[in-house]
């Protein structure tokens, strides 16, 4: 019933289309949302590599890092897109898994706290997890600490956000037996959970909690967009766990030669010194430039914690569990 | 009745409309279930989910219905000045995207909002939002508008010549009149406000305060996006349906219906005016608990107005487009599958209700996928997506208007040879106005409040309002985003409060 409605629109739309393919060749790139929006990377990386790359790069946001991957799943090798951008450690696993990604042939000196080996996905930042509170009020100098403290604090829901599953892992990794026994001392410094970063961060502005799961690159927004000093970072003793935002190169793609161009573009000073002031994250490579000014006053953890893609993927169904069973109670 | 109703109208429309919301709720849950590879069948979490799921679910509609019927019946009773726009004020809440609604009730009943900075001024204990009563109270906040407006035109549809007719009786106008008439509307409110509270994601789980009020929305978000497992996102989808048609068998079975016959459409005088005190108590609590969020919402965004950027305006118009489109088919689709034949309406006009907007968006994707890039789709695919979920509320709305239009004008017209177009020109609509006016605004304002369908499919250069709101959020931009909020409450509203005042124009309300 619904064919004899949208096949016209369907047709007009595929003749459209056929009429845009100039010469130039497009190179798409699948992306999370806030990576196009005019406030993100997107227009300044793609003015950037279409100055070198006679080519069209086309962006095409789609929500979250996870969505990233359900969707290039939904589309499966018949998908249009040539690269993905965006995915972190806690999704290469699952992303290996399908088949869908070929090797990235790059090689870079990365500027990262850890040792990067991984032949399918190269990283394009990278962050530390942390809760981000008032400068000018009581803060934790532990996990431990704040489970055993009177703060609250806002986090986001394992199933449905990314640093929500990264404070999972975080947990697990600082504290691999107990970790169940450790949620279950944090569940009344919880004052909610949320399903998505944003949701997080807003309430934690309104006055909602002391803290808020994010990064410890968050005060630099503040700092250097808005001029406010007012929010930290607590350092915790455990070390804090890390959020590498990685890209791959889809398997099927039919601009092989052009998607390498642009990863390679992707670990160099036209792409990455854009990173620090979009993204809020830190760039792979430091840029020629150095970071912009304000990062330098950005507390830096003790130890850099992160699992191995497998490791991450192997643990998480016990950890959510874990996570799920103490909150729940 | 039906029979003749039938005999009088072209039955394709009908059945088209029929075909069309069929197709995007059961049709994109089986597009769903097609490409699935069954991994894995319900986990044992679900079933607590499915459990908090329906105990939330019943006892919101139930608040809800409950606290709506006093201020409904005050409302029909009392006369005073700005209550046509106080009547469509409080229908506001409504049409709020979940996040700006939980920003608003956060600023009230939250950790530092105005209520504990009120009351640990006087020296008591902060109350906690979070919990199960935080989502029973959001869920309120937001169905207790619905509530109202559906139970105050069962009240409406009382014709004056009843009242009239009680009144020099003697009779009792509560048990002869209001009792019968809110056992016909209050069923099928409550089914409805239970169905929405069903499919229930974000409020649940940021209220709730954590994993135990996770819902079965939630559970299919993270089978879809996190496990990709679309195997058990379709079978929790049909669990949702599952409840929905148990939920509306019930409902039905509760309703009595009732014929209170036509009337000349004379101005309703009530004789029955005692305690005023106790009727403006209750307009008074529903309007503090309805429009104070709103407030905060204005009075924290308004500087945001003015930091936005330009392409949220854009944005705007987009919306506004596809608001005036899906309203436009939704309207035609409810008023055709009304007309069609009840039994089958009823049916189909609540299946939208129980869909889960990420199976409606997956399905479509999966369906649109193969044929075109689905960015070009994007604002067509959320007009039409739009137009089938608003669609229960605007059969919800006309249903019982159109259903009487045949029972009291169907011999009329049949008689004088009036049919299809004619009819439906010169005795339906002018009858329906008043509560097509409201479905139309509403569907309006709920698409224009959607962010459901579009995440999946917009690219860049398709951005709605919502969505340009929900970018501005994740880049740090809170203040931006709390001005985007005002602007889309502010154009929702004024798009409802067109479309509704329009059905009532020189209507006496």
């Amino acid at each position: 019933m619904q064919k004899p409605i949208y096949l016209p629109v369907v047709a007009g739309l595929a003749i459209c289309a056929t009429g845009a393919l100039a010469e130039t060749p497009v190179l798409q790139v699948l992306t999370y949302d806030s990576f196009v929006s005019e406030w993100g990377p997107g227009p300044a990386v793609e003015a950037a590599f279409e100055a070198e790359c006679a080519c069209d790069l086309e962006f095409v946001g789609s929500s979250d890092g996870a969505a990233l991957l359900a969707r290039l799943q939904l589309e499966g090798p018949r998908t249009e897109f040539d690269v993905v951008l965006g995915l972190d450690t806690n999704l290469t696993a699952a992303a290996r898994e399908t088949g869908l990604f070929a090797p990235h042939g790059v090689t870079a000196d990365l500027d990262l706290p850890i040792e990067w080996t991984d032949p399918d996905f190269l990283p394009f930042d990278w962050g530390y997890f942390a809760f981000v509170g008032n400068a000018d009020a009581t803060s934790a100098s532990s996990l431990r600490d704040l489970a055993d403290s009177d703060l609250k604090i806002v986090i986001q829901d394992p199933r449905s956000s990314t640093p929500g599953l990264g404070l999972l892992m975080w947990v697990k990794d600082a504290y691999p037996e107990e970790a169940a026994d450790l949620w279950a001392t944090l569940a009344d410094n919880i004052v909610t959970v949320t399903p998505g970063w944003s949701e997080a961060y807003g309430m934690f502005l309104d006055g909602e909690a002391d803290a808020v799961l994010s990064y410890t690159t968050s005060p630099a927004y503040h700092l250097i967009a808005e001029e406010d000093a007012s929010k930290v970072a607590w350092s915790f003793d455990e070390g804090h766990y890390m959020q590498v935002e990685v890209a791959g190169k889809v398997a099927s793609t039919d601009q092989s030669d052009l998607a390498d161009q642009f990863l390679a573009f992707m670990v160099s000073d036209g792409f990455q010194s854009v990173i620090p002031t979009t993204n809020w994250m830190y760039p792979a490579v430091i840029p020629e430039a150095g970071l912009p000014e304000g990062f330098e006053t950005l507390m830096t953890p003790t130890a850099s914690l992160l699992k191995s893609p497998e490791d991450a993927a192997a643990i998480r169904d016990e950890a959510l569990e874990e996570w799920r069973n103490a909150l729940s109670q | 009745m039906a029979q003749r109703a039938v005999s009088i109208n072209p039955r394709w429309p009908g059945a088209l409309s029929g075909a069309l919301v069929l197709m995007l709720t059961l049709g994109t849950l089986a597009a769903v279930a097609l490409r699935a590879d069954w991994q894995s069948g319900i986990q044992a979490a679900d079933w607590a989910a499915i459990r908090f799921t329906v105990v939330q679910a019943i006892v919101s509609a139930f608040v809800s219905v409950l606290c709506a019927i006093p201020v409904a019946r005050a409302l029909a009773r009392r006369r005073f000045r700005g209550r046509g726009l106080l009547i469509t004020l409080l229908g506001a809440p409504f049409l709020l995207p979940v996040v700006v609604a939980i920003v608003g009730l956060l600023a009230v009943f939250g950790r530092s909002g105005i209520l504990n900075v009120f009351i640990t001024t006087l020296g008591f204990d902060p109350i906690a939002i979070y919990g199960f009563h935080g989502v029973v109270l959001a869920h309120v906040f937001f169905n207790l508008p619905l509530a109202v407006r559906f139970i105050l035109q069962g009240w409406l549809s009382i014709p004056a010549e009843r009242f009239r007719l009680a009144a020099s009786l003697g009779m009792p106008i509560g048990r002869f009149l209001e009792i019968p008439m809110l056992r016909s509307v209050v069923p099928s409110t409550f089914l409805v406000i239970f169905l929405i509270c069903l499919t229930s994601f974000a409020v649940a789980l940021t209220l709730g305060g954590g994993p135990k009020t996770t819902t079965v929305e939630l559970a299919i978000y993270q089978a879809l996006r996190f496990d990709f497992d679309l195997g058990r996102a379709a079978l929790l989808a049909c669990i949702q349906f599952g409840l929905c048609v148990i939920a509306a068998l019930l409902a039905w079975k509760f309703t009595v219906h009732i014929g209170m016959g036509t009337g000349f459409d004379r101005t309703v005088a009530r004789w029955d005016l005692d305690r005023p005190f106790i009727d403006y108590l209750w307009i008074a609590l529903a309007a503090a608990f309805l429009l104070v969020p709103l407030g905060m919402i204005i009075v924290r965004g308004l500087p945001g107005l003015l930091v936005m950027p330009g392409t949220v305006w854009i944005a705007a118009l987009r919306s506004i487009a596809v608001a005036i489109g899906s309203a436009t088919l939704c309207c035609t689709m409810s008023v055709a599958l009304a007309l069609w034949g009840r039994k089958w309406a009823n049916i189909i006009g609540v299946l939208p209700l129980a869909a889960s907007g990420l199976v409606v968006g997956t399905g479509a994707f999966l369906i649109v996928f193969p044929f075109v890039a689905p960015s070009a789709v994007a604002l067509p695919i959320t007009v039409l997506v739009n137009a089938t979920l608003a669609l229960p509320f605007v059969m919800r709305a006309i249903g019982p208007a159109i259903a009487a239009v045949q029972d009291d004008y169907g011999q009329l017209g049949a008689s004088v040879g009036l049919s299809g177009w004619a009819w439906l020109r010169i005795v339906v609509l002018p009858r329906i106005r008043r509560p097509l006016g409201f479905g139309a605004g509403l569907s309006a304002a709920l698409s224009m409040g959607d962010l459901g369908v579009i995440t999946l499919f917009a690219g860049k250069s398709e951005e709605t309002l919502p969505l340009a709101m929900y970018r501005l959020m994740g880049a740090y931009r809170m203040d931006a985003a709390a001005g985007a909020a005002v602007l889309l409450l502010g154009l929702s509203f004024m798009i409802f409060y067109l479309c509704d005042t329009g059905g009532r124009r020189d209507a006496d309300v």
